[in-house]
């Protein structure tokens, strides 16, 4: 695979011009699998009126190329893209970005699953949640996340 | 010559209640494991001992690879606390 591409910051990313960076100039990708996610205007039927993302500068970096490495020696990946976000971000914009390519279809569906399944709960990233009363809430961990990346043990 | 000290980060809501994103402890014997850190950490203060509170809602890493309670220290080594990860 293609070193991945992973980037930690700020600002929003271009899914078309990251899909272009992982195709431009070969014929050997099949399937690109791409995952986007993005912030909802609501949580636990409270209104969210922003979303601050924190993290651990250098650990996530690492951590993400580990999930990489991890992902591309289980599939033929041809290359893959990790994008998140921090800072404050508002309810409707995209927060993550994983994209995986590959000869075919599976390899690189089933690889994106597991990037975004293990991103979600091993990579230090931290939500907290803004009300519009004011209020602030650090999101907790959730067990369906746990069980959802284990699935892939 | 004395030793490094370990360089403690808290990240979410342990910075919040500890009150400061960073700080140095002086390496001794009594801090080389994690589970020793965060029991000299919880008696340093009030903003400490409320951060550490739920023991079970810590995790660590060591010098940026997640460690468990049991993973050693040696001095000069970067220790940060965090609640469970919640990104994407």
């Amino acid at each position: 695979m293609a070193e991945p591409r992973i980037v930690v910051a700020p600002a929003a990313f271009d899914v078309a011009g990251e899909i272009a960076r992982l195709t431009e100039g070969r014929q050997d990708v099949g399937g690109i699998g791409c995952f986007i996610g993005t912030v909802r205007a609501e949580s636990q039927g409270r209104a969210i009126v922003a979303m601050t993302l924190e993290h651990y500068p250098g650990m996530t970096e690492a951590a993400l190329a580990g999930i990489a490495a991890e992902a591309s020696a289980r599939w033929p990946l041809l290359g893959c893209t990790l994008i998140h976000r921090v800072g404050r971000l508002l309810p409707g914009e995209a927060i993550v970005l994983v994209l995986a390519t590959s000869a075919h279809r599976q390899a690189a569906l089933d690889a994106t699953g597991f990037l975004i399944d293990w991103l979600k709960t091993g990579a230090p990233f931290w939500k907290k949640e803004h009300f519009a009363d004011g209020d602030a809430i650090w999101v907790e961990a959730r067990e369906t996340d746990a069980a959802q990346a284990a699935r892939w043990r | 010559m004395s030793e490094q000290p370990l360089r403690i980060l808290y990240f979410a809501w342990l910075r919040e209640r500890v009150g400061r994103a960073e700080e140095t402890i002086a390496f001794a014997p009594e801090v080389a494991s994690v589970a020793g850190l965060l029991a000299h950490l919880r008696a340093r203060g009030e903003g400490h001992a409320r951060a550490f509170a739920a023991t079970a809602q810590v995790r660590a890493a060591v010098n940026q690879v997640f460690a468990s309670p049991e993973t050693a220290l040696h001095p000069g080594d970067e220790v940060a606390f965090f609640p469970p990860v919640t990104g994407g």
